[in-house]
């Protein structure tokens, strides 16, 4: 028996040993590593792993130049895997969760010969290294022209409004601006492809959590309980899609595709284009942008409908398409939505106020937003961002930096708690 | 156990074993490792669309923890890290007092220590200040983390188990509140204060391994030579005999638990204040349960505690690489491959303290299990005797 042992433990280790030196000596030289915040499972992560791959093969790279390593979380285990990615020679490194960015930054101050790349990050801009980059893109638009599809399907169930009035649900991860400029987006759009006479309101419940998939699904049940009849989310798990396949709701959905028949449309951000142009660096070409929003033009931007649509639904989304591309609609046209203020301290200490950065007028239209563009610990506004072009006046999202900062809290849309 | 001649046998007893020898034990569980790691291997070959060949999983294992020298040093790391936490919980389990409360003890202590931080920052007191305030603070934040279910458990018998758990999802809903605090525009991250922590040595892997060395020096004789060691192994064998020996049995079960929650606030010290920097309700990376497999393996010796910890941190970071380098983008199989090598690892455990007799090998005149399973027509009041040593000798 003790032999039987012995010669087994020799064998496995010799055969171990001849792997390792058969697997030296034939790899190319490493490109490009991407960091997730959890796997495949997660919509969000997918969309960012099946792009890089998309983007890495249209590129030519070899598998052994590029890889992914997902389930990173937000501490220094990004530190590390960014750091282990630039001592194995990788020039281009990305990661794709909010709270990578710290870690990143770290990572880029140490290896300066490295590009480090990161989505949904607020910081590039005011750190000003030359190798470390934010990106995002303009995808409150996208999120529009969702809404207006799911507006338009809501004027065929109009047995289901209550006095004129549809009640949607929307599942968010977190209470803070790239959430909320997401579903105000959505929501706007909604509104907008309603028929004469109708209204809608929206409840959003957080789930403090980018990826629980019965949390969600709780959560989903909730709102539609509360009587929503159309339901989106912005959280990555099949949870909430679910939860309206199985009551018969109509959902909209962020990141890709659920596959379900209640799915009236999504909208995504594509993210070979940038991918594209993060390894043309890698491989001798121009830099990308310090701070890069990718848009509809340059189909960063993607939405498509699904099975659960009203009739005529493609052409009426590609003209207010084209009407967003052209600049004659604006998402956040502040003519489209009221705001109420309230000073901080009004309801006891801990009441960090409504909306405090806001202008606005009589009727509740907003005039001016000190947006909170630059991060700081406190969160103070520092930029003015309405613009007005051609007498209309609009909240400019994405256009001082990438990442989101519409944080205000519209009328109409009631919060059910607040997670950050 | 009827004592009749005639009872038909089982197929097989179990019978504990006493005699193997530790040059047989090692080779028995590294056997058991090795198949274990074969069969995953194998496993993953077969899941992976990257790569066919099996044995080039042994090549990423090793690669992911010796391939470069930062994860060299990462693999003495959190091994040293795991080893602290497995060093926490060996004296409270020796005492069978079953301490499942090492991640909340080690999360508190991160909150705590992330607080001073914060404070330190804000305040602009120096770091020195900082520090000295950090290592009482974290120690005692342990501490009381543990010293609840103890005091508790010595005056009201509750069940350590369950008031150990539940404290531990106290501890990570109390982060989860201040994160909210903390960062109210955030999404559930904080940002790491790098001003403010322990001074890095060499590297910043190099304290945790240091202080985590000496603490098994110090837990390697307070264990197995001091007085309260032994004390606390005997309330662990019987409160009854320790009660007769004159000893404190509350005392003593308060005790450990302030030693067991003092080093899992050091754990959480070093945690925040020397690699993190920052916290999170997972700071703790789920540690303090994989140390109850870690100290379990070991038989509760802290010398057996080191290869144990070191061990699943090998497996750990080595299938961190394997799922980057076969293109395994989902947990899924990197877990159910940890469970075939932990399965292989417990089950062989099993078979090195106990062994099967079958009912075709029973030889008398060896086996002396059967034997005293014959013996008790004559003498009924020796069976039961012998029957109540065996229920004791395979509890042990």
């Amino acid at each position: 028996m003790k032999k039987v042992i012995a010669l087994l433990l020799t064998l496995a280790m010799s055969v171990a040993c001849v792997a390792t030196l058969a697997a030296c000596g034939e790899k190319a030289e490493p490109v490009a590593a991407l960091i997730t915040l959890h796997g495949s499972s997660s919509t969000y992560d997918k969309n960012f792993i099946d792009a890089f791959n998309t983007a890495c093969q249209n590129k030519g790279l070899k598998k052994s130049q590029y890889t992914v390593k997902s389930d990173i979380d937000e501490d220094d285990s990004c530190y590390t895997a960014a750091a282990d990615f630039a001592d194995k020679g990788y020039k281009a490194i990305f990661a794709d969760s909010f709270g990578h960015e710290d870690y990143m930054i770290k990572a880029a101050k140490e290896f300066t010969n490295v590009q480090f790349y990161h989505a949904t990050g607020t910081k590039a801009h005011t750190e000003k290294l030359a190798n470390f980059h934010n990106a995002f893109a303009s995808i409150y638009e996208g999120r529009y022209l969702a809404g207006y599809a799911a507006g338009l399907l809501l004027n065929t169930m109009k047995n289901k409004a209550k006095n004129n009035n549809f009640q949607v649900g929307y599942i968010g991860a977190y209470t803070y601006a790239e959430v909320i400029s997401g579903y105000t987006a959505w929501f706007l759009g909604l509104e907008a492809a309603l028929d004469e006479g109708y209204t809608a309101t929206m409840q959003v419940q957080f789930t403090g959590k980018w990826y629980d998939e019965t949390l969600e699904k709780e959560v989903a049940n909730t709102l539609i309980g509360n009587g929503a009849v159309l339901i989106s989310q912005h959280a990555d798990s099949m949870g909430a899609p679910t939860a309206c396949q199985n009551a018969t709701v109509p959902n909209v959905a962020y990141n890709g595709s659920t596959g379900l028949n209640t799915l009236v449309a999504y909208s995504k951000i594509n993210w070979v284009p940038y991918f594209e142009m993060m390894l043309d660096q890698a491989m001798g070409g121009a830099a990308v942008a310090t701070d890069y929003t990718g848009t509809m033009e340059n189909s960063s931007v993607q939405w498509a409908l699904g099975p659960n649509v009203a009739e005529g639904t493609l052409e009426k989304v590609q003209a207010v398409e084209k009407e967003l591309k052209a600049g004659t609609r604006q998402v956040f046209d502040c003519s489209t939505f009221t705001v109420t203020k309230r000073a901080a301290g009004t309801n006891g200490e801990n009441d960090f106020g409504l909306n405090v950065n806001a202008t606005i007028d009589e009727t509740g239209h907003l005039l001016q937003y000190h947006a909170d563009v630059d991060t700081d610990v406190a969160f103070t506004g520092d930029t003015d961002v309405v613009k007005t072009v051609n007498g209309m006046r609009y909240f400019a999202e994405s256009d001082k930096r990438s990442a989101p900062y519409f944080d205000i809290q519209i009328d109409r849309i009631t919060l059910l708690n607040a997670i950050f | 156990m009827t004592g009749n001649k005639t009872v038909h046998e089982p197929l097989f007893h179990v019978v504990k074993r006493e005699d193997m020898s530790v040059k047989k034990k090692l080779l028995i569980y590294a056997a058991a490792f090795v198949g274990g790691l074969l069969l995953v291997s194998i496993f993953c070959a077969l899941c992976s669309e990257d790569t066919d060949n099996p044995f080039e999983m042994f090549t990423s294992m090793f690669d992911g923890v010796f391939g470069t020298q930062r994860r060299f040093w990462v693999f003495l790391r959190d091994g040293a890290l795991l080893l602290g936490v497995s060093l926490a919980l060996l004296p409270a389990f020796r005492m069978k007092f079953w301490n499942l409360g090492a991640n909340g003890q080690i999360v508190i202590s991160c909150l705590v220590g992330y607080a001073l931080m914060k404070w330190g920052k804000e305040s602009g007191v120096s770091n020195a200040v900082v520090v000295i305030l950090m290592i009482i603070c974290c120690v005692g934040a342990g501490i009381i983390w543990a010293a609840i279910p103890a005091v508790f458990k010595a005056f009201f018998k509750t069940n350590e188990t369950l008031f150990t758990l539940m404290l531990n999802y106290i501890a990570e809903g109390l982060v989860t509140v201040m994160i909210t605090i903390w960062a109210p525009k955030g999404s559930g991250s904080l940002s790491p204060i790098t001003e403010y922590g322990l001074p890095s040595i060499i590297n910043d892997q190099f304290l945790p391994i240091l202080v985590v060395t000496l603490l098994t020096v110090v837990m390697f004789f307070y264990l197995n030579k001091s007085k309260h060691g032994y004390e606390l192994a005997v309330v662990g064998e019987s409160e009854n005999t320790a009660k007769y020996a004159g000893m404190n049995v509350k005392f003593i079960t308060i005790r450990t638990l302030i030693l067991s929650g003092a080093i899992c606030g050091l754990i959480g010290l070093l945690l925040v204040g020397g690699i993190n920097h920052s916290v999170n309700p997972t700071s703790h990376a789920g540690m303090g349960f994989t140390a109850i497999m870690t100290s379990w393996l070991a038989n509760f010796n802290p010398l057996v505690t080191i290869v144990t910890s070191f061990l699943i941190i090998f497996i750990s970071l080595g299938m961190g690489q394997v799922r980057q380098d076969f293109g395994f983008y989902n947990d899924a199989i990197a877990n159910v491959a940890l469970g075939i090598v932990y399965f292989f690892i417990i089950a062989c455990h099993f078979f090195i303290n106990y062994r099967l007799v079958f009912r075709s090998s029973k030889r008398p005149d060896e086996d002396s299990f059967i034997m005293n399973r014959k013996a008790p027509e004559k003498k009924p009041e020796t069976e039961i005797k012998e029957t109540t040593e065996e229920k004791q000798g395979g509890n042990a």
